[in-house]
């Protein structure tokens, strides 16, 4: 019991943690999120990280409730609470804070300066969240083709992510016989 | 707290419906086109001033864009209540989803259908991720001095697999005191390098 409570302890830890310096969005977590249940604790193969991430990409709504998926696995209802309300509720509370003290930190100077200096740190830990999940879903011509693909077509227009998804799924599916 | 949004606050279960829906209809990077549509167009909360103004800070800040904006907005129109209210109604739809799905993947995890099915998903995410990532960086790419930052980071975090903890604040303490305010300069180079969006 207290080994559960220790490990929903460090699930809360480590998701809030993740989701607080991830500045950039949810997947620039991505990497420190693979790092905590795969790399450091094994509660995951990377093989099951992979596909947990990709049966969020198919779930509407804001990206990264895959968390509740990951904590499921780990620790039953309890971690899917534990990793939704840890990867979601500090960076609320942070967001109505920064907004309700607006008016006072509009005039800031340094705010010019955190903002022009934190966007290529944000853009950098998206790119490092590709990298770690090509390293994971990338493992012969077909994935590189698919992956390769998207992109393309996601550069030159808009189309919805979801198609591209389940596009590549079907694609992925066929070819493996 | 209620500065921007105009008319009589909305209820609470109104707001409830509006995120709901939009947590019910929305898909991946394109939340931000359904919450202006929504929030500015359908429901006139806010008009485009202040919903930029919304939605830069809700990209500044750590967190997901959408649920920022979220209970940013649900705390304007209607406080505490309002921005818990919001985050949740966008949420909850999602994430019952993808436990569903969870839950009918597990016992065919090892199927080599579903090995093949989430194998492909995954390859397009990563074009998906990919494509976002050179899109949202396409003035930090230019800029030799944004370029190191981002190629630092990217390095610690991605091949190096250093703690978050670590990199993000010496990093980014680094990279807010190179843009650090100063006297007499009045930023014009990233004025206009900042006022060229799509």
């Amino acid at each position: 019991m207290s080994d559960e409570l220790a490990m929903l302890a460090q699930l809360f830890t480590d998701f809030a943690t993740a989701s607080l310096l991830a500045i950039g969005g949810g997947s620039a977590a991505l990497p420190e999120l693979h790092k905590v249940v795969v790399a450091d604790t094994h509660w995951l193969t990377d093989q099951q990280f992979k596909e947990i991430y990709s049966l969020g990409q198919v779930a509407p709504g804001p990206n990264m409730t895959m968390v509740a998926v990951i904590g499921m696995h780990v620790a039953g209802w309890a971690g899917a609470l534990v990793t939704l309300v840890a990867f979601f509720v500090p960076s609320s509370l942070l967001a109505v804070g920064a907004n309700r003290l607006w008016r006072r930190l509009e005039p800031w100077p340094w705010l010019e300066a955190i903002r022009q200096g934190l966007a290529p740190v944000a853009i950098g830990l998206l790119i490092a969240g590709v990298w770690l999940l090509a390293r994971l879903a990338i493992d012969g011509a077909p994935t590189l083709a698919i992956a390769s693909v998207a992109t393309a077509i996601l550069l030159v227009r808009r189309v919805s992510p979801l198609w591209l998804i389940v596009a590549g799924a079907s694609v992925s599916w066929l070819v493996s016989g | 707290m209620s500065d921007g949004s105009a008319i009589a606050p909305p209820s609470l279960l109104r707001v409830a419906r509006v995120f709901a829906v939009l947590g019910t209809t929305s898909f991946g990077g394109g939340v931000v086109a359904y919450l202006r549509d929504a929030l500015v167009e359908k429901e006139r909360w806010f008009d485009d001033r202040e919903f930029v103004r919304l939605l830069e800070l809700s990209q500044t800040l750590p967190g997901l864009n959408a649920v920022n904006m979220a209970v940013i907005a649900g705390d304007q129109l209607r406080g505490g209540r309002g921005a818990a209210v919001a985050g949740l109604a966008m949420l909850l739809p999602g994430v019952a989803f993808v436990l569903g799905l969870g839950a009918l993947y597990a016992p065919y995890a090892n199927a080599g259908w579903m090995t093949a099915l989430l194998g492909g998903a995954a390859a397009a995410a990563v074009g998906l991720l990919l494509a976002t990532a050179l899109r949202l960086g396409r003035a930090q790419f230019r800029r030799p001095l944004d370029l190191a930052i981002l190629l630092v980071t990217a390095f610690a975090v991605g091949e190096l697999r250093l703690p978050l903890v670590w990199v993000v604040p010496v990093v980014g303490a680094v990279a807010i005191w190179l843009y650090r305010p100063r006297p007499g300069a009045t930023g014009t180079q990233d004025a206009q390098d900042a006022g060229t969006p799509p």
